[in-house]
């Protein structure tokens, strides 16, 4: 996905001269065609995330769409307060392409974790969340939503799907319809669902956007009133919308997402979401305990 | 100056609130800048040919109300709306609801990187209009101002003028040492002036720019025109009662 941060970028910075991009120190070499090419839309603004992140309102309000990218706890926590006055308060354009979502840099630690990203986010009125799933979906969520006039905050993972699907902004993908359970599945753990999922008679619903949040789809999809939802970063941040969504009907609700707590553990990824349950046979199992709770 | 700051006395004591020796603090600088150096359209405050300001100390929000309105931006009557439910005036500048007000402060050390983004803009699109930003002694405790120092001096942006309103609020807290040698270091051009002398502060706002940010430091009394309220703590965030306002009002010079 990072990779298509970089293509994407560089053809809509020729196409559309209201695009500045702004790189706290990261991805540097990989946009080496877009410094020489377009050197005044597109800076390596050091590792200043904060000062950055007013800049970059600076010049939505002159008129700019400014691309904000880094490490995800940098891009988003360290400069949370100016995303909230800067951007949402001011009603200004703008969008954030963080890298290294949860714990995709596990050898790293906490300081480079950011697993709460989703859940702090989500209570900032009016910012849109984009979760993609692989490359070619992030591509065609960020053509429809970076100046759609709000700020829009795009989670790439270091993980993708093994399959595309056909994604909207603002709409949730219809996997397959089934009666035991509705399984959300978001962003890069579609293929581990879909796998933990084979043989049983239950509904997928793919979820790419997650503010504003489809509750249309959920709603037409979910007679059985028991959703299991499975979320790559800290379980439970979708938690409101859906009881939003349902909220008139008895529902059982089960999130398996990384619980919340201080990630201590280095290792490898897959290590990690052994430890938190999240892998195909421990979706399985959660789900076949909703079917039959 | 007076009528103003009687102004400023009277909307809050009305509202019975907001930051009255803040707002004395910066009103020379503020006046100065509208009615000297800034090309402002009030009739078309979004004006592609405007020069920008910013109140990044948003507290200060009084005085730039009072010199808005004196400039026709919008009728001075509705600043007896201040800080009232459904007002466009709150105690900090909202630029969504203020005519005239082109950045949303408050929190300290966000209007200053706002600046220096927006004097980016301008110079990308070519517009020769210039940015001023209005900073606190005490904001400047904040890193996010001198990553912007950073920024504006590694970016030439020589369409920024930062005036530092030096009243010594941070002296209590936090010592800033030597600001004109901390900004010269920085990169930024840099004069020290009488923040209440509004010559000498027009001739450090019309100094020939030489490519780099400047940087003027505008030495100043918070509450200045007010004796009682003159570096006195006790009138941070307070307004006069009804016994004190005739005395207050008196004391103004």
């Amino acid at each position: 996905m990072r990779k298509q941060f970089v293509t994407t970028t560089e053809d809509l910075i020729a196409k559309d001269d209201r695009l500045a991009v702004l790189l706290g120190d990261i991805s540097v070499f990989g946009f080496r065609n877009a410094f020489n090419s377009y050197p005044d839309r597109i800076y390596n603004i050091g590792i200043c995330e904060q000062a950055m992140t007013g800049l970059a309102a600076g010049l939505a309000k002159e008129g700019f769409i400014p691309v904000l990218h880094s490490i995800a706890p940098f891009v988003v926590e360290r400069c949370y307060e100016q995303i909230k006055i800067d951007f949402i308060y001011q009603r200004l354009q703008g969008n954030i392409v963080s890298v290294g979502s949860s714990y995709d840099y596990p050898g790293l630690g906490y300081t480079h974790h950011c697993p709460g990203d989703v859940g702090i986010l989500k209570v900032l009125p009016g910012l849109e969340i984009v979760v993609p799933g692989t490359a070619a979906e992030y591509d065609a969520l960020f053509r429809e939503a970076y100046a759609d006039g709000n700020f829009t905050y795009f989670r790439l993972s270091e993980r993708s799907n093994d399959q595309d699907q056909e994604v909207r902004f603002g709409r949730a993908t219809v996997i397959r319809r089934g009666a035991g359970a509705t399984v959300i599945a978001v962003g890069p753990t579609l293929s581990k669902v879909i796998a933990a999922a084979e043989g049983m008679d239950v509904t997928i619903l793919y979820y790419t956007t997650l503010a504003p949040f489809d509750g249309d789809t959920l709603r037409d999809n979910c007679g059985s009133g028991r959703i299991l939802v499975v979320e790559p970063y800290y379980a439970g941040a979708l938690a409101a919308d859906i009881h939003t969504a349902l909220g008139h009907v008895p529902l059982i609700i089960d999130s398996l997402g990384i619980p919340h707590q201080v990630i201590r553990n280095y290792g490898k990824r897959a290590e990690l979401d052994q430890a938190f349950g999240l892998t195909t046979p421990g979706i399985a199992a959660r789900l076949e305990g909703l079917v039959h709770a | 100056m007076k009528e103003l700051r009687k102004a400023i006395v009277h909307m809050t004591t009305h509202a019975g609130e907001g930051h009255i020796p803040s707002a004395l603090s910066i009103l020379d600088i503020v006046w100065v800048l509208y009615d000297r150096i800034m090309k402002i359209n009030p009739k078309q405050p979004d004006d592609p040919d405007r020069d920008r300001f910013i109140l990044s100390k948003g507290h200060g929000s009084p005085a730039l109300y009072m010199v808005l309105a004196r400039k026709g931006f919008f009728p001075a009557e509705e600043l007896s709306t201040f800080t009232q439910f459904h007002s466009r005036f709150g105690g900090h500048p909202d630029c969504n609801k203020a005519p005239g007000v082109e950045a949303s402060t408050g929190s300290l050390g966000h209007g200053f990187p706002m600046g220096v983004g927006m004097a980016l803009g301008l110079r990308i699109r070519h517009n020769p209009r210039h940015v001023y930003v209005v900073v606190g002694d005490a904001e400047c405790n904040e890193g996010s101002v001198w990553e912007a120092v950073l920024l504006a001096a590694h970016h030439n942006l020589a369409n920024l003028t930062c005036i530092v309103d030096f009243n010594h609020s941070t002296d209590r807290a936090l010592s800033l040492g030597n600001l004109e040698a901390k900004f010269a270091a920085f990169g930024w051009n840099v004069a020290t002036v009488n923040g209440h002398d509004q010559e000498a502060l027009f001739r450090a706002l019309t100094r020939t720019p030489d490519g780099h940010p400047s940087a003027i430091i505008a030495e100043t009394i918070k509450g200045f025109g007010c004796a009682p309220m003159e570096n006195n703590p006790a009138w941070h965030h307070r307004v006069p009662t009804a016994d004190e306002l005739p005395g207050i009002l008196e004391a103004l010079s």
